[in-house]
């Protein structure tokens, strides 16, 4: 990587954001965490904006630390920072022992507090039911392998997306299409449906993320309307609508992923730390709203502050490319699917890992994870055409279903958590719900809930 | 202007080795004489095919041996066959693994998916085959690693020392604690968890009875126990649900402190509104909540006030991050709990209705499937939506507090 590209770029994109002129005569501007605050469900709270320590503009801060001393630097000082020449006594090879020193201390540190393992949490829950899922509805209409789809938060339609280039939207419980789209690319590997459900975003081997507003009229070409919002310069993986329409979280091979403003196309935020093509990137759920996870082909997954595009923490236990990444529903932990055929949970207050989701007899890589609504359990796409359901407490597989005619390649659960839907590079798109259970089952849980 | 770095481009690039040499190693096993899977010469119409398994004996080798059962052992061989391992000797169209006597054979590694060359005519002798292979396979690993670990250039370690000290500093909790409180969360929603317990009156994607989703639409005048029930699991529950938050209004209307969540959501919206509408809707909040003696005056402490007045200067989309957070966390810790135990909740606790269990019979079931009904389009609540936030806005000017008061006093 040229360090003077990169530079530039930061350069560009800091003249891009509001920039204040002048520094304020405030003794302390720093937000403190609140010492309540540690009760709240945000895993953390980060020094987010004032005056730089270096520059003196007032920017969106990260939290560092020079020789443990707490600085506030904005993104482009750490840059700086990070790229000064040798100082006296600096070789690469005492900066690569002063990193691999630090990494070990950072395990010990998280091993400090690892004083239990969720099999041991596990043992006092009740083990759960057979469980028997069966596909309720089979959509066919794509011409060709389909990549990508999304809910809409009306809990039935749905928006997919395949390599022929078409994103069709469809109400997935009447198995009606409702809008179709044609793509100038093929491979439309991400697609989303906007919060309010007027919209799609999508993107693929184009690089860019275009915003599609869709209309009450059949007849209208939906082309005409097109948005692009996002530039990258390679694949775009996933894409995501933040709390509203206005704003996109894009992830893409070059490996990076950004905010982008939608009516503008303005680039809002970069995030920059994986070393190779990011495949995947989720929300957190959580009311503050402020954070979200992206998975790569460098095997590691990474927490990120939207505020001041900071990587706040990192995990790197899988053995390939991570290809999901989707939050617990409290947003305290999060799942991921790897080409190393295991699925594995982190904590994130924890800061480790806390189980894996693997069998001998699963060799195949999952292409995709989604949590059921109160997140026992776990439900795993493969490439060998099957899709598997974890208990995520117990670690055990609940369920396997079969049907689809190739590679799953992705697997989400409803908005209300009535049914998942998976989709296939069969062309077909599936939805799958339990199947009722015994009625003795209810009337015991009916006897116990009144 | 392009970035680029030394990166390794992903599985996408390479063939996907893990995953082959698990698979490999288990063809190579299949075909063990003794232990292997047991084939032998197949009559087919008047020839004979040497060496031909039948899809059963396939299948029930490989249940015994990778301990599945036969529907997992079945989709696994057909993982073998759609990546050629073997091939189907009758239905050359269809990868799959038939679990009946349908013909298949082992494939000549020579044709393995591992391999990167263009397979030619002429047919190796199994043995040095293998040794040309594993001696090609070797020399090309070695060239890809030593392209990947070139130009770790000092920005390299530098970065990685600014990350991992940042991390090492990071607090943690106990892994009991943050375990604890997973499972807490899943005892708390299970149920609520459709996959766990059935949802009242049904799920409609079983029955085809939409019930479940008109009882417990946004705009509804009498919401479900459950749905009430969930509100009272955390603040974040009861304001993520609309009809939940509107209830909360309704309580907050009583309590005369309304502006505390006006303010949250006008943060929200400028945190994640159009970049082009934030200095216009800074100001908007700034005149309602923040200046002295405004209508809608929120109560938050002089530094945090300080702090925002002086953001709000020159305004930018987190600006009232610290007044959002310090409100936040009051309506959380507070007024939350007062909503919980106060006479609006517990009025819409005993208004909740809770549905009777459909019990369709089967005849029901396939009307159910035949008469699906559409929903509106999101398109449409979504204005409606919209009519009614103006409308709302429009009639209901900001409550003007000096007002207020002196009528509280002359009832006094």
């Amino acid at each position: 990587m040229s360090v003077s590209d990169w530079l530039l770029f930061l350069l560009v994109r800091s003249l891009s954001l509001a920039s204040l002129p002048g520094s304020i005569p405030f003794s302390s501007l720093q937000v403190q965490p609140q010492p309540d605050a540690k009760m709240c469900d945000q895993t953390f709270l980060a020094i987010t904006f004032g005056p730089c320590d270096s520059c003196g503009l007032n920017k969106p801060l990260m939290n560092i630390y020079l020789k443990n001393e707490p600085i506030n630097y904005c993104s482009l000082c750490v840059e700086l920072m990070a790229c000064q020449g040798l100082a006296t006594g600096e070789t690469i090879h005492t900066l690569k022992a002063e990193s691999e020193s630090l990494k070990t201390k950072l395990e010990e540190e998280r091993a400090k507090l690892h004083d239990v393992e969720l099999h041991q949490v596990a043992e006092k829950v009740e083990a759960l039911g057979q469980f028997v899922m069966k596909t309720r509805r089979t959509l066919k209409g794509h011409g060709n392998k389909v990549l990508c789809m999304d809910w809409c938060r009306d809990k039935r339609r749905i928006v997919s997306s395949s390599q022929d280039g078409k994103v069709i939207v469809w109400d997935a419980y009447t198995t009606n299409k409702e809008h179709a789209v044609t793509m100038p690319c093929t491979w439309v590997m991400a697609c989303a449906y906007a919060p309010s459900g007027c919209a799609v975003a999508c993107g693929g081997l184009d690089n860019k993320c275009s915003v599609y507003p869709l209309s009450l009229d059949k007849n209208e070409n939906l082309s005409a309307k097109k948005k692009s919002v996002a530039m990258h310069t390679n694949y775009l993986s996933s894409c995501s609508f933040t709390n509203s329409d206005m704003q996109i979280l894009t992830s893409s091979g070059d490996g990076t992923c950004a905010l982008w403003d939608v009516e503008s196309g303005q680039l809002l935020q970069s995030f920059h730390g994986h070393s190779a093509d990011v495949l995947s990137l989720n929300l957190a759920p959580s009311e503050t709203g402020n954070t979200f996870v992206s998975g790569g082909c460098d095997k590691k997954a990474n927490v990120w502050d939207m505020r001041s595009g900071q990587n706040v923490q990192s995990f790197e236990t899988h053995e390939s490319d991570i290809n999901s990444v989707k939050y617990y529903p409290s947003g305290d932990a999060f799942a991921t699917g790897s080409d190393d055929a295991t699925c594995r949970l982190y904590d994130l207050r924890a800061d480790r890992e806390v189980a894996i989701y693997s069998k001998e007899s699963i060799i195949f890589g999952a292409s995709s994870v989604d949590f059921s609504l109160s997140g026992r359990l776990l439900f795993a796409g493969y490439n060998d055409y099957t899709i598997n359901v974890w208990d995520v407490l117990k670690g055990t597989r609940v369920a396997i279903l079969f049907g689809h005619e190739n590679r799953v390649s992705t697997v989400r659960v409803s908005p209300d958590g009535t049914a998942f839907c998976s989709g296939s590079w069969d062309n077909t798109l599936r939805s799958h719900s339990q199947v009722g259970c015994s009625s003795g089952k209810w009337w015991r849980w009916r006897l116990n809930g009144s | 202007m392009t970035i680029r770095s030394d990166r390794d481009h992903g599985q996408r690039y390479r063939p996907r080795m893990s995953c082959l040499k698990k698979v490999e190693a288990i063809v190579v096993q299949m075909q063990d004489p003794s232990t292997g899977v047991k084939g032998a010469d197949q009559k087919l119409n008047v020839t004979t095919i040497p060496h031909a398994i039948t899809g059963q004996v396939i299948i029930a080798w490989i249940a015994k041996n990778m301990n599945m059962d036969s529907d997992e052992a079945q989709a696994f061989g057909t993982m073998l066959v759609a990546f050629g391992y073997i091939y189907p000797l009758q239905d050359h169209k269809k990868l799959v693994l038939k679990p009946d006597g349908s013909l298949y054979r082992f494939q000549t590694p020579y044709f393995w998916p591992v391999q990167k060359w263009k397979a030619e005519d002429t047919d190796y002798g199994f043995q040095s085959y293998l040794s040309i292979y594993l001696a090609k396979r070797n020399i090309r690993k070695k060239g890809v690693l030593d392209a990947y670990e070139q130009k770790k250039t000092y920005d390299y370690y530098r970065r990685i020392i600014i990350y991992t000290q940042q991390a090492v500093m990071r607090s943690r909790v106990k892994s009991s604690v943050s375990l604890g409180a997973l499972v807490k969360y899943m005892t708390t929603f299970k149920n609520h968890d459709p996959f766990l317990v059935p949802c009242l009156p049904s799920n409609p994607w079983q029955t085809d009875n939409d019930s479940y989703w008109e009882l417990n639409m946004t705009d509804v005048e009498v919401p479900t126990k459950m749905r009430v029930e969930r509100w009272s699991f955390s603040f974040y529950e009861l304001l993520n649900d609309p009809r939940g938050r509107a209830d909360f209004k309704v309580f907050l209307k009583k309590e005369f402190s309304g502006e505390n969540l006006a303010f949250w959501e006008a943060a929200e919206e400028l945190k994640w509104g159009t970049a082009a509408s934030m200095s216009e809707k800074a100001e908007h909040i700034f005149k309602t909540f923040l200046a002295p003696g405004a209508p809608r005056w929120i109560n938050i402490d002089g530094r945090t006030m300080g702090l925002t007045v002086k953001g709000l200067e020159h305004p930018h989309r987190y600006v009232l991050d610290a007044a959002q957070t310090h409100i936040f966390m009051l309506m959380k810790k507070d007024t939350f709990y007062r909503y919980l135990k106060s006479p609006v909740y517990k009025e819409i606790q005993k208004k909740a209705i809770s549905p009777e269990p459909h019990n369709f019979s089967d005849s029901q079931l396939q009307q159910n499937m035949r008469n699906r009904r559409p929903s509106i389009s999101p398109i449409i609540t979504w204005q409606k939506e919209q009519e009614e936030k103006a409308k709302a806005a429009a009639a209901a000017g900001p409550i003007d507090i000096k007002k207020l008061m002196a009528s509280k006093l002359d009832r006094k």
